[in-house]
């Protein structure tokens, strides 16, 4: 066992339940480090608590906030939630997935992103609500969507127009959907 | 103020703490309230209040006027919301560009910028100050109210409003018997769904002998639509904190835990916070405040599952266990958390716990109905006009709600219907507006209290679409556990899938209703019991919908996509490109300056064209 497990210690700072022995808990810590779980970890836990491997996986699955797959640099989060959905959340997140050519649950091949949908993000005033790496969005449409996209995109690199253009350019030749995409050389994916 | 940095040991000390915190709040009031709540801060009130802070001190104002990044302060929809107190002047929209005139116009030289002002919808009269708006006159604010006082990281500021003085007088001169006595009296009902009577639960784990007992603070808030419990996690946390407290107390628990949805990091962050907080003033620990009693509060974050709302699914989920729920009895009370008695409350009901044992239980009851006391607050959202939490007495109607304070429907459509009680809820039609919003009274009415979400819908929201909606979402969220459950909404989300594409028939119609009584009569746990509810109170209230997709195959608002169309009116069309280029799909084509055409074989009907067009020019069939 390379320590893993003795780095995983409830925060008592935090306050966090003191149960020590909550899998969820250790297997929250462990996807907030890898930004998921992965299988070699699962084993190690396993092995270490003395449970098969099908009890991790069951434990792991069954809630929606694990990921067994890695996640993309960036987040994209649509809610699916009643207000959301009486408002065209499923158009939002439909545009969305078709933009970055995934579907939800999915990461784009280059790694750069991922699109999740859930349930329903408390800010249900501001519905349909996009989350793109923590920072909301509301009043969203799936015209307005596009646009956002694109401008998270510039933020994110925080390049000057000329130098993001450049960049966009070579990775349109090299074929990346976003890219391509944010060139405007296409509408969708 | 040492009690600040030593943290107490005495019940004097309390209260002499309060009594100078209150003081110096006294000589402060002058200051900004700055909405910091997800949904303001989702309109960039973040950057408003470091705008503010640098402008206050560039003037040299920052002694003289505080500012305060609060919780939700109720209208959502007109968000950044900036309050200027002492007089209460409510400034919406506010935009970084804004600050500058707030404070030289309103903070020194005492002008209203009128820009900023709330436009009265119905009368166009601007509003200047906050109480007198509508939307705030019609609503009696109880747990809210703090929200504009309070900044959320701060203790001292809910000290200084009379906080955990509840919890003083308890340890001072009250029994658990005594509490729980003052619960039954204020008619207090469990704020998480069912309704359930607060004092009985307690008491019943009162009357446990165990060494180790728990309380645990239901903040899952799985409901989709509703918001009110993160707001006040987030907007005031130490009123929920004190009436755990108050709560362990009672119940005779040695811990708390507060399970939070991982959805909500800022809840999760504000209350770890107000822990800390409540902890280092000597508020929690061992032998808190000298009285004897201990109390440890920890936090417990989900991983986002619907079902673990429910109370043993919800133990589980603690436990580090799939959350799945198990067979009652036993009751958490005999066999709960680590197999020690628990007793499981919502956020909203805690919350109101303080205001119960400072103000008396005759007080409190005063507002609400017979049966149930106090206030509910809903998170009035949808297609009515001003979105936002609205509090109001238990009993006002539901016309009340959406049209008094809410402004009616948005863009002068037509009301359809209201969605209240989550997934397990259902949908009540216009000839119900005058229902009140009561526990039984909604359940009577095929749908439920619920945790407060009330989803306005308009005569563009289609009601087998939203059966179809909340069948899927309850599929998704069955633990599967109970063969009717797993099976049976699978079998009913095809049903109605069936029907939203016009291939499905009366018969199977009847089916579906005669499915949906089994699913509800023999699953276990509260998700599958009331996973019919939608679909039947869809169908009791608008069942000719039902049948025009059936049997003429339409969908008369416009929202099933295989029995719509998109279409181009050549007359309006001028031709500007505009659908054409949104188009994601290529569908529509046509030269420059002559009539488009959208060729249906190609479009998936998103919608975009219709979003795009200025002339009015794409319509929906
Ligand atoms: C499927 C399901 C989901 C639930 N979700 C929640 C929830 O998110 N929050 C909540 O407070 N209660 C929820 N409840 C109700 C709780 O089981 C429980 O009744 C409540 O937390 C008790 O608190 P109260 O007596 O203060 O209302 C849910 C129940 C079921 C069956
Ligand atoms: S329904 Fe989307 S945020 Fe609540």
């Amino acid at each position: 066992m390379s320590g893993l497990a003795g780095n995983l210690r409830i925060d008592r700072k935090n306050f966090d339940t003191r149960n020590g022995e909550s899998l969820v808990a250790l297997l929250q810590q462990v996807q907030e480090k890898h930004n998921y779980l992965p299988e070699h970890v699962l084993r190690e836990l396993a092995c270490s608590r003395g449970l098969s491997l099908m009890e991790m996986y069951s434990v792991a699955t069954f809630y929606k906030s694990f990921n067994l797959q890695p996640r993309g640099k960036h987040n994209i989060v649509a809610c699916m939630g009643t207000a959301c959905h009486v408002q065209g959340g499923e158009k939002v997140l439909e545009e969305l997935s078709r933009m970055l050519g995934i579907k939800p649950g999915e990461t784009s091949r280059d790694g750069e992103y991922s699109l999740d949908h859930v349930n329903c993000l408390g800010a249900c005033a501001l519905a349909p609500l996009v989350v793109v790496d923590g920072d909301y969005h509301g009043n969203m449409t799936a015209a307005r969507v596009a646009a956002l996209i694109k401008e998270k995109l510039r933020e994110h690199k925080g390049q000057t127009a000329e130098a993001l253009n450049q960049e966009i350019g070579q990775k349109a030749q090299s074929g990346c959907c976003c890219a391509r995409l944010l060139a405007g050389e296409i509408n969708s994916v | 103020m040492d009690a600040l940095q030593t943290g107490m040991r005495s019940l004097p000390e309390l209260l002499n703490l309060q009594q100078q915190l209150k003081k110096r709040r006294e000589q402060q009031q002058n200051y900004l309230a700055v909405c910091g709540d997800t949904g303001c801060t989702a309109w960039g009130s973040q950057n408003i209040k470091g705008v503010f802070q640098k402008c206050l001190q560039q003037k040299g104002l920052d002694h003289i006027t505080g500012l305060k990044f609060t919780g939700c302060l109720g209208l959502c929809e007109s968000g950044p919301v900036v309050i200027v107190f002492p007089q209460g002047i409510f400034y919406q929209k506010v935009k970084e560009s804004d600050i500058e005139e707030i404070v030289e116009q309103t903070l020194l030289q005492g002008k209203i910028v009128e820009r900023l002002l709330y436009q009265d919808p119905l009368s166009g009269e601007k509003i200047i100050y906050a109480p007198e708006i509508p939307f705030y006159r019609k609503q009696e604010r109880i747990l809210l109210v703090n929200n504009w006082e309070i900044d959320p990281s701060s203790i001292e500021d809910y000290l200084a409003l009379g906080g955990y003085s509840a919890f003083g007088s308890v340890l001072a001169s009250m029994d658990s018997e005594y509490v729980i006595g003052e619960i039954k009296k204020s008619r207090l009902r469990g704020r998480g769904g069912a309704g359930f009577p607060t004092w009985q639960k307690w008491e019943e784990c009162s009357e446990m002998a165990a060494a180790q007992k728990y309380i645990i603070c239901n903040a899952d808030e799985g409901d989709p639509g509703a918001f009110m419990d993160r707001s006040l996690l987030e907007g005031n946390p130490h009123s929920v904190l004190e009436g755990l407290i108050i709560g362990g107390f009672a119940v005779g628990a040695t811990e708390g835990i507060i399970y939070v949805r991982a959805e909500y990091p800022t809840a999760v962050q504000k209350i770890r916070r107000a822990l800390i907080q409540a902890h280092e003033l000597g508020l929690l620990g061992e032998n808190i405040l000298g009285s004897g009693f201990s109390f440890n509060v920890s936090v417990s974050v989900g991983a986002g599952a619907f079902v673990c709302g429910e109370t043993s699914a919800l133990v589980a989920s603690v436990e580090g266990r799939v959350g799945e729920p198990r067979q009652k009895p036993p009751h958490l009370a005999e066999r709960g958390y680590n197999n020690c008695p628990t007793v499981i409350n919502n956020v909203e009901t805690l919350a109101n716990i303080p205001s119960i044992i400072s103000k008396g239980a005759e007080v409190y009851r005063r507002t609400g109905t017979e049966k149930s006391g106090g206030t509910k607050i809903f998170s009035l959202v949808g297609k009515v006009r001003n979105t936002g939490l609205v509090e109001v007495p238990l009993g006002v109607s539901l016309r009340e709600i959406i049209f008094d304070i809410g402004g009616g429907i948005k863009g002068g459509k037509a009301f359809k219907a209201v969605q209240t009680g989550g997934p397990s809820g259902g949908c009540l039609p216009a000839s119900m507006l005058d229902l009140p919003t009561d526990f039984d009274e909604l359940k009577a009415a095929g749908s439920m209290m619920g945790s407060g979400g009330m989803i306005v819908l308009d005569e563009e929201t289609c009601m087998v679409d939203l059966a179809r909606y909340f069948l899927k979402f309850l599929n998704d969220e069955s633990c599967g556990r109970c063969f009717t459950c797993r099976e049976g909404l699978s079998r009913m989300l095809e049903m109605v899938e069936a029907i939203t594409k016009g291939q499905s028939s009366m018969a199977e119609f009847a089916l579906l209703k005669e499915l949906a009584a089994v699913v509800k009569d023999s699953t276990m746990c509260g998700l599958g019991q009331t996973g019919a509810n939608p679909v039947l109170s869809t169908i009791r209230y608008f069942a000719e919908e039902y049948r025009v997709h059936i049997e003429e195959g339409r969908c008369p608002a416009g929202v099933c996509r295989d029995l719509i169309q998109f279409q181009i009116n050549t007359e309006l069309c001028n031709g500007c490109g505009a659908c054409r280029n949104k188009c994601p799909v290529e569908a529509i084509e046509g030269e420059a300056k002559a009539p488009h055409l959208i060729r249906a074989a190609l479009c998936t009907k998103c919608g975009i064209c219709l979003e795009t067009c200025r002339y009015n020019a794409v319509i929906k069939l």
